[in-house]
């Protein structure tokens, strides 16, 4: 099998806590710890006051698709395809990118509801990735890790 | 202030090496003989040339160039960043510099071996690596599998054709109007090769809803354009393409190709500065642009970007493309040279030579009227760049 083309993740002092997170199936969103704006990606300071002081608030990993796309190719050995991918709008207000499982591609639909879990990704990192909220009215999993 | 120079500076030579998929011989080499065929349409001795102004991916420094062709004195160089959204900006740097008499002739080129080297559509390219701020924004694509221009981009498409019922067949209306276009150009990669919609509709998905014939080429080849002021262009023996126009924009909460964080991410708002600047330093209007070479990488992209340019409303312009506008005879001739999709991907720097022909009046689908004012544009959604080329009257 060739060698995935993913880069490495770059870890900052501004992201490191995103990452510590998902590690730990935890998604954490940033928040301005002046005027409380949200905001993803991470990043040293806060767009709305330029405050460089923060802290992170833990995110419900509920959300709508906001868009997706399903790709044939390329196809890189760190995935399975077709591969879905996902924006979604979480209920925080943020956006998040991942990767869908659990949902056929013809089955996608904007506005669906899907739920952030993580899971391994290349390089051996736990990253999240979106599938369908299952039937239960709660996240399916404590900590939202799945095999 | 933007009067300082529009006008003031113009395109006085174009010239090109072949458009293919296997060049055979090195980037260096098809920057070099891209450079001279340009210096040999101004007619402007390779000696002369005291300045570059180059994308910083180009992989041919100035200075290789310099050295290669044995040019003595370098007074002006600068790069610009972001491909090929940032493609008509090495344009306005020379505009600059020569109307304020920083440089007299300033070259600008691009030359790669992008389909028998790297491939842009293979993967993230080799700067991708670098453990960097400009490069972190790949933390929150690549690891779910966007790895391509065409897979980031789908996004927009998708949320586009959602919002305005705009359809797969929409986007390959763009690119049956390039292939059109390509099969008259001899110089065009899919020059004699014409499709038809059945034949986009059944290529296959590379990132849905982009299909294969959504998506530009991959070519190797080197463009070059020769910038000097406009006084020295009218002594020169082509009409001069004047530069009216030339800007740059970054919109809010940019990043490159996955701005997927704004209210609407099928608005591209650094398109829409780009277009502003451009109508207030040239004095024009939408209405008296006479032909436009739209960056055409994916097909959606021409669509987005005549909606941001003011030409047709927001999702309007599958109609607008659909009533004929964008043919050569239509109010808006588009990427007669076969665009990106067609004629060849020189990351945008082939489409201003187009534009320089359309205002010389040697395209060859020239359209039947009088062409004083092209627009230009470069890449989107990244950074973009734009460019109002018009005739010397």
């Amino acid at each position: 099998m060739s060698k995935t083309s993913v880069p490495p993740i770059t870890r900052t002092h501004d992201n490191v806590f995103w990452f510590d997170g998902a590690q730990q199936g935890r998604l954490l969103i940033q928040r301005c710890a002046d005027c409380a704006t949200l905001r993803h990606p991470p990043g040293p300071a806060c767009p709305a006051c330029r405050s460089f002081e923060w802290d992170t608030m833990e995110s419900s990993r509920r959300g709508t698709l906001h868009s997706f796309t399903v790709i044939h190719h390329p196809q890189d050995p760190a995935f399975t395809y077709p591969l879905a991918v996902g924006l979604i709008d979480l209920a925080e207000g943020t956006r998040l990118v991942a990767d869908i499982e659990g949902v056929e591609p013809g089955d996608l639909q904007l506005g669906m509801e899907l739920e952030v879990v993580f899971g391994a990704h290349a390089h051996d990192e736990t990253l999240p990735r979106l599938r369908p909220v299952p039937a239960a009215a709660t996240p399916s999993e404590p900590d939202g890790i799945t095999a | 202030m933007s009067q300082t120079f529009s006008r003031r500076a113009a395109i006085a030579g174009i010239g090109a090496t072949e458009f293919s998929k296997d060049s055979g011989r090195s980037e260096w080499r098809l920057a070099c003989e891209s450079v001279l065929a340009a210096l040999a349409d101004a007619q402007i001795g390779v000696e002369e040339v005291d300045g570059f102004a180059l994308f910083t991916m180009e992989n041919n420094p100035e200075i290789a160039v310099a050295r290669a062709l044995g040019i003595p004195e370098l007074k002006f160089f600068s790069r610009i960043p972001h491909g090929g959204g940032g493609a008509c900006a090495p344009v306005q740097q020379a505009a600059l510099a020569v109307s304020s008499g920083v440089a007299d002739v300033v070259v600008v080129y691009r030359a790669f071996n992008e389909r028998s080297g790297h491939r842009f559509g293979a993967g993230p390219p080799p700067f991708a690596y670098a453990q960097n701020t400009d490069q972190e924004y790949r933390n929150w694509i690549n690891p779910y599998g966007l790895l391509t221009p065409a897979q980031q981009e789908a996004f927009l498409a998708q949320r586009y054709m959602a919002k305005y019922g705009a359809t797969s067949e929409d986007f390959g209306r763009v690119s049956v109007l390039s292939r059109k276009h390509a099969a008259n150009n001899p110089k065009a990669w899919f020059h004699g090769r014409p499709i038809r919609l059945e034949e986009h509709q059944s290529s296959r998905f590379i990132a849905e809803p982009l299909r294969l014939l959504d998506c530009c080429q991959e070519s190797d080849g080197g463009q070059a354009l020769v910038i000097v002021s406009a006084e020295r262009a009218r002594d020169l023996p082509h009409p001069p393409a004047l530069i009216s126009g030339a800007a740059q924009g970054v919109g809010p909460q940019q990043i490159s190709m996955s701005s997927y964080y704004r209210p609407d991410i099928d608005e591209m708002p650094e398109v829409e500065l780009v277009a502003r600047q451009l109508w207030q330093q040239s004095g024009l209007r939408p209405a008296e642009i006479d032909a436009a070479v739209i960056y055409d990488a994916f097909t959606p992209m021409v669509l987005l970007q005549l909606e941001e340019y003011g030409f047709c409303g927001r999702g309007e312009a599958k109609d607008y493309l659909l009533d004929g506008h964008l043919e050569v005879d239509g109010a808006l001739p588009v990427n007669t040279h076969g665009g990106q999709l067609g004629e060849g991907y020189l990351h945008g720097v082939n489409g201003i030579a187009e534009g320089v022909r359309l205002v010389r009046g040697t395209s060859t689908n020239q359209p039947p009227k009088a062409i004083d004012n092209v627009l230009v544009t470069g890449g989107s959604p990244v950074p973009h760049s734009g460019l109002v080329l018009s005739a010397d009257r």
